[in-house]
């Protein structure tokens, strides 16, 4: 029985070295890098709680979407990273303060608690032992939750909407094709017939007006 | 050498407080404010899922898969502004976004 504990503290460790990292990296690629290392092994937690399904999403959406939508977007700018890291060693004393405390404080909540001998009786959708945790998780994700997930849904719609939006610019100098006037188009619009006269050929007056 | 709640609830709450702290010590650097983001929610995640599986109450995963989806709007979102905002100024630094300030 070694080997569970001794995988979670392999996880817990590395989850929150990359963490570290995470901040204090000077280069933001190597941040995204090492968020992506804390996610799979905050998955590699789940796997060890028995949330498999939320483990395999978590290295789906994050590493499969989130991180690399950070790594476009680090890519695309065009940013000098060494001035954004100016102030970092000033506000380091009154962060660590802070952050100490407040681990602090997090770890004193953590490390003495009693479940309520009551709680056990008001939940609302045991865990079944009988079918796989992916199983367990749609039987109430689409019956009891059912309008939660199609809210949830909806926000990914409107992110979606909302990002296009945003991101979205037009362009003066891209032509596009616009069907209307395409079809509006007559003859006299596209030609002009000319009356060339014998034995002068096409005037200068004549070639001006053709251009136009 | 048992592996409780306890354990993972500590786990989350560094996750949490480091992405606290790369909130503060990241003061211009929007990118790494956005992951700080990522970085508490996945805290709160993990701490969601502990208590649902030790609980043995199923609903925990389902809010966990919830705030998943949340934080992916949130990210794709901010990184959106984040690039208007870099077509507009040509920085990003986060120091120069109080322009609307009265």
């Amino acid at each position: 029985m070694i080997l569970p504990a001794l995988f979670f503290y392999l996880f817990a460790a590395v989850c929150v070295a990359s963490a570290v990292m995470v901040i204090v990296s000077k280069n933001p690629v190597h941040s995204v890098l090492y968020l992506i290392l804390a996610f799979v092994n905050a998955s590699g937690l789940f796997v060890l709680m028995g949330a498999e399904f939320l483990a395999m999403i978590l290295v789906v959406v994050y590493v499969g979407a989130v991180a690399v939508l950070f790594l476009f977007v680090i890519m695309m700018l065009d940013v000098d990273f060494t001035e954004l890291r100016e102030g970092f060693l000033q506000y380091m004393p009154i962060g660590l303060v802070i952050g100490g405390i407040f681990l602090f404080e997090l770890l004193l909540t953590v490390s003495y608690w009693i479940i309520n001998p009551t709680t056990p009786k008001s939940i609302t959708a045991a865990i079944p032992t009988n079918v796989t945790n992916t199983e367990a998780l749609g039987l109430v994700l689409y019956t009891k939750y059912v309008h939660y997930f199609q809210l949830s849904g909806m926000i990914l719609l409107v992110a979606m909407i909302g990002a296009i939006v945003l991101t979205l610019r037009h362009k003066a100098s891209v032509k596009r094709q616009d069907i209307n006037v395409q079809n509006a188009r007559t003859p006299e619009m596209a030609m002009a017939v000319r009356k060339v006269a014998v034995g002068q050929g096409l005037q200068d007056s004549d070639a001006a007006e053709w251009v136009k | 050498m048992t592996i409780g709640l306890g354990h993972y609830l500590a786990v989350a709450a560094m996750l949490f407080t480091l992405g606290i702290l790369g909130i503060f010590l990241n003061r211009k650097n929007i990118i790494v404010i956005l992951m700080s983001v990522e970085l508490i929610l996945l805290a709160v995640n993990i701490n969601l899922v502990a208590f649902s599986t030790f609980l043995g109450d199923i609903v925990g995963q389902v809010f966990a898969l919830l705030v998943l989806t949340v934080a992916a709007a949130e990210a794709a979102i901010g990184l959106a502004v984040l690039v208007v905002y870099f077509r507009n100024r040509g920085s990003i630094a986060v120091e120069d976004v109080n322009l609307m300030k009265g």
